[in-house]
């Protein structure tokens, strides 16, 4: 049987043998931690503490403010700071609660609300909102609102994003070694919320002990399968693993409920299980602490809301100096210009690389060899669209299928021309999906 | 914040292909018949191949001055100046060389933008271009190695040919293109290492083998359909011209009707024009319906494919 997978792609150097053999390690942290209200795709949300507040571990500190947010919880025991605009990864100034840590660790007290049997559909979904989950692969999309399609009977499969095929990440192989039993777990909840639905842990094969390890476990799970991905970037590509394990194509116009999917990435569905059987709030994540300049790579459970600076310490800081630190894996994840932003719900790692391919290499004109259309996932012309783009010319953008990129970063990777493909057709969709917003 | 770390969009990661990389395998993997081509005709043929790569380097590097901006490194020039070569006879005199080296560089590539930006094979159109202007010297394919006719002409006017010394390149025409067997192990050098595939070169050989089997009048007789694929440019044009990155579609359709096309011009040029030769002026032709091509054999964006395994709704 030919393996799983989609056509173009490309094949990076991985680096998680950096920290692949970490165990997942607890931190605290020391120092005062900055939630921002913005973690999410959608309204920010509402600060419901005020300066010189007290509050506790798992306590709420800012609720949702609408039905695509958030609710934002303290990750810490401490007093209110200050509510200010913070600067975070990206670089913007958002509107943050910071919380000065006590130390003292004191929380809330976690219990589930009523046992999973007894729980209906709305209740649990309820749950999940209430306790601010949001899609931790990287993109923040709450949570709830993916698992409320409009005919919920219509979906047939729920798909937990084992892949993991950001180079150097970690994070979630860990958590698939480690608490397999708890991504299980939350599986089974989403398949509680869809009853025609079957269950896929859809794992890159160059992970084959998660993919033992999760096929013994669900073994008397008749409706949950494993599935072995091949090993590709960007394979956890939404689209990219619909196709792989159902065959089925969505475009950037569309939903994965439209075809009867849901897909939600490992750190999301083990919260989802938190969550309903603990009664834990979204307070914690684990980061990978990784690249050639970090002392000791290691993959941690965070507080959310702890400055990078901190985590960067806890791996013994870094061993040589770095050309470039990014928040997230080397394909999708942000370049940072400082280490005193806090980690949010979507962080997924920290790299520090000793060096910078960007800046190292000389972009030259684009020789039309063809490398960009051949790895493009969106099977569009990347390099067209980054002429298009960079001359301004929109009608010929969107004429072709300039918005179906999804930002991969692929056609960069490979051309030899070394020429910041992504970035062009990133920039013009932005200017074009706030077009559509007005 | 005293210091400020470097930021970029993403990727922040590139791979170790570059443009100076693929040229220099194409420089490396045109070695076999290049080597070939000096050992069959003489010194005489490294004098013409030093002349065009120092005609096509030194145009771009004046052109580069002219600019201020130095553009030789990229190493585009010396492979335009070695296909040049390998296209040409050996007899021809030095000055046509160096005038055909000029007129690729600085009419069909600098004028247009540089590389990239040219919209036909600058080797092939300086060859095109002194074909059309020296005919005689052009095809004077007579020297101390070789008296007669190429294998190609002898063909078309009903002599038997020796396919076993085509193959192996004993025979007369241009420096680079008599030696089937050096070009092939150029040509997998350039697959093996991912440079070029076989969408073009196998489309064309395809076509052009059929097209020539069905009206060369001789039907699919294996000597004479052998005899037309080792004869002329054949072999060097469909791997390593036709192949040319900025004058093929970049659509993978479009690569397969190119060589289709390609196939068809070379066997008609061939067959029912007055020169036995066809390779050339059918792939400049074809570089000139590329935007055509590309046009008609656009990609469907991925999730916009018609019959594709949608969820049925």
């Amino acid at each position: 049987m030919a393996k799983l997978t989609f056509v173009g792609g490309i094949h990076p150097y991985d680096g998680k043998e950096l920290s692949k053999d970490k165990p997942i390690q607890d931190i605290l942290p020391k120092g005062e931690l900055v939630y921002p209200l913005s973690q999410h795709i959608g309204a920010p949300a509402k600060a419901i503490v005020a300066k010189g507040d007290r509050v506790l571990a798992g306590q709420k500190i800012a609720e949702s403010g609408g039905f695509v947010s958030a609710p934002v919880y303290a990750s810490v025991s401490g007093t209110v700071k200050a509510i200010e605009p913070r600067r975070v990864v990206t670089g913007d100034l958002i509107m943050s609660i910071v919380v000065e840590n006590d130390g003292l660790y004191e929380d809330v007290g976690f219990y589930p609300s009523a046992p999973l049997e007894k729980l209906s559909r709305e209740e649990i979904i309820d749950i999940i909102r209430e306790a601010g989950i949001v899609g931790m692969g990287g993109a923040g999309f709450p949570t709830h609102v993916k698992l409320s399609p409009k005919e919920p009977e219509e979906i047939d499969y729920c798909i937990a994003n084992c892949a993991e095929c950001e180079p150097y990440l970690t994070s979630d192989y860990r958590r698939m070694l480690e608490e397999p039993e708890k991504l299980i777990g939350g599986l089974k909840i989403i398949l509680k919320l869809f009853d025609n639905a079957r269950g896929i842990l859809a794992v890159e094969d160059n992970k084959p002990d998660c993919i033992s390890l999760l096929r013994q476990l669900t073994k008397d799970e008749p409706r949950i399968s494993v599935k072995a991905l091949k090993t590709k970037y960007p394979q956890g590509g939404e689209r990219q693993l619909i196709y792989a394990t159902t065959g089925r194509k969505i475009n950037s116009t569309m939903l994965p409920a439209d075809v009867g999917c849901v897909v939600n990435n490992v750190d999301t569905v083990v919260a989802i299980y938190r969550a309903v059987t603990e009664g834990r709030p979204l307070i914690e994540r684990i980061v990978t602490v990784t690249g050639d300049a970090v002392a000791n790579p290691r993959n941690f459970r965070v507080k959310i809301g702890m400055s990078y600076q901190e985590i960067l310490d806890e791996a013994g800081g870094f061993k040589t100096t770095p050309e470039k630190i990014i928040c997230g894996g080397p394909m999708m994840g942000f370049g940072m210009f400082d280490l005193n932003v806090p980690t949010t719900k979507t962080s997924t790692a920290l790299l520090g690389l000793s060096k910078d391919d960007v800046s190292a290499m000389e972009p030259g004109p684009c020789i039309n060899c063809g490398r960009c259309v051949e790895v493009c996932p969106g099977r569009v012309i990347p390099s067209r669209l980054a002429d298009y783009a960079e001359h301004f010319d929109e009608e010929a953008f969107l004429a072709n299928h300039g918005m179906e990129c999804c930002e991969c970063g692929c056609c960069s990777f490979i051309c030899p021309a070394k020429r910041p493909l992504t970035q062009e057709i990133k920039s013009m969709r932005k200017i074009q999906l706030a077009k559509r917003k007005k | 914040m005293s210091e400020l770390f470097k930021v970029s969009s993403n990727p922040h990661i590139r791979s170790k292909v570059t443009t100076n990389g693929i040229m220099l395998a194409v420089i490396i993997a045109l070695m076999p018949a290049t080597g070939f081509g000096i050992y069959n005709f003489g010194p005489r043929a490294l004098a013409v191949i030093m002349v065009t790569i120092g005609s096509t380097v030194l145009t771009e590097f004046l052109f580069g001055l002219y600019r201020k901006k130095m553009t030789i490194t990229d190493l585009s020039a010396v492979v335009t100046g070695l296909l040049l070569a390998l296209n040409l006879p050996v007899t021809i005199p030095l000055w046509m060389a160096a005038l055909g080296g000029v007129f690729a560089i600085l009419v069909v590539k600098m004028l247009f933008g540089g590389l990239g930006q040219n919209f036909m094979n600058p080797a092939l159109a300086a060859r095109c271009f002194l074909l059309i202007s020296f005919p005689t010297a052009m095809t004077a394919f007579e020297c101390d190695a070789y008296t007669g006719a190429t294998p190609l002409a002898a063909l078309k006017a009903g002599e038997q040919v020796n396919v076993m010394d085509m193959v192996i390149g004993r025979t007369a025409g241009t420096i680079g293109e008599t030696s089937v067997i050096a070009l092939i192990i150029g040509a997998c050098i350039l697959i093996l290492l991912g440079i070029i595939d076989l969408r073009i070169p196998g489309s064309y050989i395809v076509t052009f083998v059929l097209f020539v089997g069905l009206f060369g009048g001789r039907g699919f007789d294996p000597a004479y359909i052998s005899a037309q694929l080792a004869g002329g440019g054949l072999m060097l044009g469909a791997f390593f011209m036709a192949t040319d990155y900025v004058t093929r579609p970049i659509t993978v359709k479009g690569q397969y009707l190119f060589g289709i096309f390609l196939g068809i011009m070379t066997g008609i040029f061939r067959l029912f024009g007055p020169g036995a030769e066809g390779v050339s002026y059918a792939i400049i032709l074809g570089n000139l319906l590329v935007p055509l091509i590309e046009r008609i054999t656009k990609p469907t964006a991925f999730g916009y494919e018609k019959g594709g395994r949608h969820h049925e709704k």
